[in-house]
């Protein structure tokens, strides 16, 4: 019982954060293009040796 | 008009000039941004799907000179580029354009910025609603797991956290419904939102009140989860809106629409359309579209109005009459007085039956709007009778509301909510894939119940663009070149096209309406029209031309339509799927013959006023049909908003894109898949809205007898939710396959 007077609240804090860090992604833009996000992986952007 | 006054507007072609051609970005500087030293300008570029296109153009443009930022958004198409410096942006637009995309000028709408919010604003709410969703099932699956064994105080903290966690949640994720629910409900209606409502708010009260007197059950989590699964329906199909408007937009915001105003000075300006006004002086250069209605200040000029009335052969005006927007400018450069503002100018008279065309359209009852018609009192009757069953059986107040929430749960419609959405959004990203631009998902229904398709001539099945026929003499080809080199006019460049390179008659004439004269070698060569040459030759087409060649005896040259490639494919494949295909053209009866019997389509009207036409729709529409109208035209727009569903081709005029369901950029052979797919579509849905009726049989006995605990919601709800986005997702590979 009292390992859930800690845990509880840790683990809405981590969730919290993962809220958190969802906004700030979807406020910064990231969710606007998701096929370009899923491309722009793929491309190489190292200069030639 | 007299001899002398077309010999007065004679017009001298000097070598050289004639073939210093604009580019066709010239009027994108008009849409550039400048904000300090950086300017910015958004395009839109259609044709790139993949990391390979996406590296290239980005690539290519961020190596221009000045370019500081260069970026696509791969989902809308649209491109946003941020440069210092003087660099031209028709050369950023070249640049795309000579790596092989289509790119034009990305009009940006205050309802595209309005749409971006709400999908935003959605995805948040989202959000927010599985975090509380996800958090309050790890309480609750402790409370389940722990049934029998944990204390009645645990169980009231757990409970006690739930609600805590789920108030905010309801509150901040809740709103688009209530929001909705009460917009409804104000005006004495009802929709879905309203039971939705009902539910969560019901669901929450009790649960705290059942929490506070330490009772068995909550329903925290099943509010929550309700919400999480009701938004991800929500959200989809804002995606699906807003990236169909915003390609359909900018597919009509051409480059080509910024226009020459001339100020008082006499300078030439581009500016962008929006900003003329009536009484204006604005130039209409050669190729050029008029956006706005106008009035020719200059003595004549000879314009190509097929988009406006449908015919193709070109029109002659002189000064003081009426030049309509959409109309594009054959002669030289003339100048023109605006009669009114872009926003206005396209037709006070086709606005009234696009209005009328669109009421008809919001009188079409969705599938899912008729589901929820049966629905909505289906469940409330259901929820109170199961309260006062309850209460009349004595089980006491506290028990039979509990009972009635949870059948109202149970039974809300998740799976109802996501049985369109998700269908729409996969059948409308396969189609985008595709080059096909839905206007609304709801449209695919309509598409789905189509028997007849009506078909526009010009610009929907032939090119509108004249050629020369195969049978004509190379030599007689090849003379007439040298006069048409020095002619934009669709005839010359038909017989250019014919000749190939090669050289240009030393000061061509060109005279508006009749035709192209020089002195060659010392005798007068003339190309023009039959009438105008002087030879009558019993046949008066307009497509004729004749060559005459000193004193010789006049050759006739003779120009076809072409079919635009793959149509007659199209066709077959329309009606082997059992589609009723019909021409309804403005142009010439003897040209819609031709091409209705090319195509082997039986049924053909001809030189049908915009007026005919709407009344020709609305007769079919008499006899019962549903009929899919295909059109590109000004003079189809108002057919086009009166049919049961339309298309219209990516050439088209913004008021015939905005007035169909869908744009089209591959050509008409894509019209076969866009059918198809609407039709497998509906089927979908209708599965998917069987199984919810399904699942309601099943679910509401269960609810009403008292068995639906918290548990039991959780399961029935997300089961449903999952198989009916399943079901759905199998359109994918329909589309894939075939």
């Amino acid at each position: 019982m009292s390992g859930i007077l800690f845990l509880i609240p840790i683990a809405l804090f981590m969730g919290l954060l993962g809220l958190g860090a969802f906004i700030w992604s979807v406020r910064s833009g990231q969710f606007d293009d998701p096929a370009g996000s899923a491309n722009r992986i793929l491309i190489d952007e190292d200069e030639p040796l | 008009m007299s001899n002398s006054d077309v010999l007065a507007y004679t017009r001298d072609w000097s070598l050289g000039d004639e073939h210093k051609e604009d580019s066709p970005f010239e009027g994108l500087s008009a849409f550039v941004q400048k904000s300090g030293k950086s300017q910015h300008l958004e395009l839109h570029v259609s044709g790139a799907k993949c990391a390979g296109c996406l590296g290239k153009i980005e690539k290519a443009v961020g190596a221009l000179e000045g370019v500081s930022e260069a970026r696509l958004n791969l989902s809308t198409g649209k491109f946003n580029i941020t440069w210092q410096g003087p660099l031209p942006a028709s050369s950023i637009a070249e640049t795309v354009s000579g790596l092989g995309y289509g790119v034009s000028a990305a009009a940006e709408t205050d309802a595209d910025e309005l749409q971006r919010k709400e999908e935003r604003e959605l995805l948040l709410a989202m959000g927010v609603a599985a975090f509380a969703a996800a958090n309050i099932m790890l309480l609750s699956v402790s409370v389940w797991a722990g049934a029998g064994e944990m204390g009645a105080n645990t169980k009231q903290i757990l409970h006690a956290i739930s609600g805590v966690i789920a108030l905010p949640a309801i509150v901040y994720s809740g709103r688009p419904f209530f929001r909705s629910a009460w917009s409804v409900l104000k005006r004495g209606r009802a929709n879905m939102d309203v039971p939705i409502s009902l539910a969560i708010t019901l669901a929450f009260t009790v649960s705290v009140v059942e929490t506070i007197r330490g009772g068995e059950h909550a329903y925290f989590d099943a509010a929550a989860m309700l919400i999480f699964f009701l938004l991800i329906g929500r959200f989809l199909e804002a995606r699906v809106r807003r990236r169909a408007c915003s390609a359909a937009n900018d597919l009509a915001g051409m480059s080509s629409r910024a226009v020459t105003r001339i100020d008082c000075d006499g300078n030439a300006l581009k500016v962008n359309p929006g900003v003329v006004a009536p009484g204006d002086i604005l130039l209409l250069a050669q190729g050029e579209r008029a956006v706005v209605d106008m009035a020719l200040a200059d003595e004549l000029c000879e314009l190509d109005e097929s988009l406006v009335t449908g015919e193709s052969a070109p029109h002659v005006l002189t000064k003081g009459m009426r030049i309509y927007a959409g109309a594009v400018n054959l002669s030289g450069p003339v100048q023109a007085k605006a009669l009114s503002r872009a926003s206005d100018s396209l037709l006070a008279d086709i606005g009234r039956m696009l209005d009328a065309g669109e009421q008809r359209r919001s009188a079409y009852r969705k599938i899912a709007d008729k589901a929820v018609a049966l629905y909505v009192p289906f469940v409330h009757s259901a929820a109170a009778l199961t309260f006062i069953g309850w209460m009349l059986a004595g089980a006491g107040f506290r028990q039979s509301i509990l009972i009635a929430v949870s059948t109202l749960i149970i039974t809300c419609p998740c799976a109802l909510a996501l049985a369109a959405p998700v269908a729409h959004v996969v059948a409308a990203g396969k189609l985008f894939q595709k080059g096909i631009f839905l206007k609304s998902g709801d449209a695919l229904e309509r598409f789905a119940s189509v028997d007849r398709i009506v078909l526009d001539k010009t610009g929907t099945l032939s090119l509108g663009v004249p050629q020369l026929s195969d049978a004509t003499d190379q030599k007689i080809i090849a003379d007439a070149a040298l006069l048409a080199r020095a002619s934009r006019h669709p005839l010359s460049r038909a017989i250019t096209d014919a000749a190939g390179a090669g050289p240009v008659a030393p000061s061509v004439k060109e005279i508006p309406g009749c035709g192209l004269e020089a002195n060659i070698e010392g005798t007068l060569w003339r190309l023009g029209s039959g009438q105008w040459i002087g030879t009558d030759l019993g046949e008066t087409h307009t497509r004729n031309l004749y060559l005459q060649r000193g004193d010789e005896e006049p050759i006739p040259l003779e120009f076809t339509d072409r079919l635009i490639p793959g149509t007659d494919d199209a066709i077959r494949d329309l009606e082997k799927a059992g589609y009723e295909t019909e021409i309804l053209s403005g142009d010439a009866e003897g040209r819609v013959a031709e091409v209705a019997h090319d195509l082997g389509i039986s049924r053909y009207t001809s030189a049908a006023s915009p007026r005919d036409k709407a009344a020709h729709l609305e007769a079919l529409r008499e006899q019962g049909h549903k009929v899919l109208m295909v059109g590109d035209g000004l003079n189809d727009a108002g057919a086009l908003s009166l049919a049961h569903a339309s298309v219209t081709p990516g050439t088209a005029i913004d008021i015939s894109q905005s007035a169909s369901d869908a744009v089209y950029t591959g050509g008409i052979s894509s019209l076969p898949l866009l059918l198809k797919l609407s039709r497998r579509t509906r089927n979908v849905m209708l599965q998917n809205f069987t199984f919810a009726a399904l699942y309601n049989l099943v679910a509401i006995p269960i609810a009403v007898t008292g068995h639906a605990t918290p548990l039991v919601a959780a399961l029935a709800m997300s089961f449903s939710s999952v198989a009916v986005s399943l079901n759905a997702i199998r359109l994918a590979a329909f589309a894939e396959g075939k």
